[in-house]
């Protein structure tokens, strides 16, 4: 599944968002399997854990597959905008703002 | 006209930011639960396989493959609006998956360090790690029962936790209770990013 590669290219973080493109929604018969099920998962977005939690695979397994269909365009990854790593304030506000309004 | 002047870059259905907070402490101490009160998903469950070398990191003569072993951990997700998510992580079960751990952290907003007062050590190893790890953390005691053993000043003590650490309680079960946490954990989380400009 993973061509025995068991390291992503570049490193996907466990919450990244992932989302099907177009060309993912209209793959066709050329898909592997696991691809298909991930671009279908993925119409509505899913973090990176959800995709290995509802795919029942390890989570170095699903990395390695989310950045190889992203490389072939299948699925579009939305990273996190953050200062050094970490969330920045205005996101940190956003946030606050979120929990109160739950 | 009829049509917006500016569209985005790249038309995308639904959400495009998340963050995430890990939440964390002994076992059997109501990660998966806390987790669980106000996630608006039933939490799930990812697994990480380890093959490394793993002296030291659990009793694998139990299990028949003796190179690999699987840690599991639980967690959930928060729509905070239209276009951001918050996923809550819990911490494995065993403390002393650290590999895990730095997946976990990298890029979280802060920990909760739940804490069951009546088995106060065990949450020693994860409020090491996230002092180590600089990440902002809060200390939540959870009430099982509405009483606490101990009192915020004696856990504060007892745990050698810093002065401007928040230490609060809740009750993992309650939506509400698991909230204020969050937003706690938050508050707390900005307040240090203002300190350190």
């Amino acid at each position: 599944m993973t061509g025995g590669r068991t390291r992503a290219r570049y490193q996907l973080a466990i919450e990244a968002l992932v989302s099907t493109t177009p060309r993912g929604r209209n793959g066709g018969f050329g898909l592997m399997p696991e691809h298909q099920r991930i671009c279908d998962l993925c119409v509505e977005v899913k973090s990176l854990a959800e995709i290995a939690a509802l795919m029942r695979m390890p989570l170095g397994v699903a990395r390695v597959m989310v950045g190889d269909m992203a490389e072939a365009g299948l699925i579009a990854v939305h990273q996190s905008n953050t200062t050094e790593g970490k969330p920045d304030l205005a996101l940190l506000e956003r946030v606050l703002i979120g929990l109160r309004n739950l | 006209m009829d049509f917006a002047t500016s569209s985005p870059p790249e038309r995308t259905a639904g959400p495009t930011t998340s963050v995430k907070i890990v939440v964390a402490g002994g076992f059997g101490v109501g990660k998966t639960t806390f987790v669980g009160a106000v996630s608006e998903i039933n939490p799930l469950t990812t697994e990480a396989v380890m093959t490394a070398a793993s002296d030291g990191i659990d009793d694998l003569s139990k299990v028949p493959d003796k190179t690999t072993t699987t840690v599991a951990m639980d967690f959930g997700r928060v729509s905070l609006d239209r276009e951001l998510i918050l996923y809550l992580f819990g911490t494995p079960g065993q403390n002393r998956f650290w590999f895990m751990w730095d997946d976990l952290t990298r890029g979280a907003i802060g920990a909760v360090v739940l804490v069951d007062t009546r088995r106060l050590a065990d949450c020693f190893s994860a409020i090491d790690y996230f002092e180590d790890a600089g990440l902002p953390y809060i200390v939540a005691l959870n009430c099982f029962d509405g009483t606490l053993s101990h009192a915020v000043d004696d856990v504060r003590e007892a745990l050698s936790i810093p002065s401007d650490v928040p230490i609060v309680t809740c009750d993992a079960r309650s939506r509400e209770s698991t909230k204020l946490t969050l937003i706690r954990l938050v508050e707390h989380a900005m307040s240090r990013f203002a300190a350190m400009r």
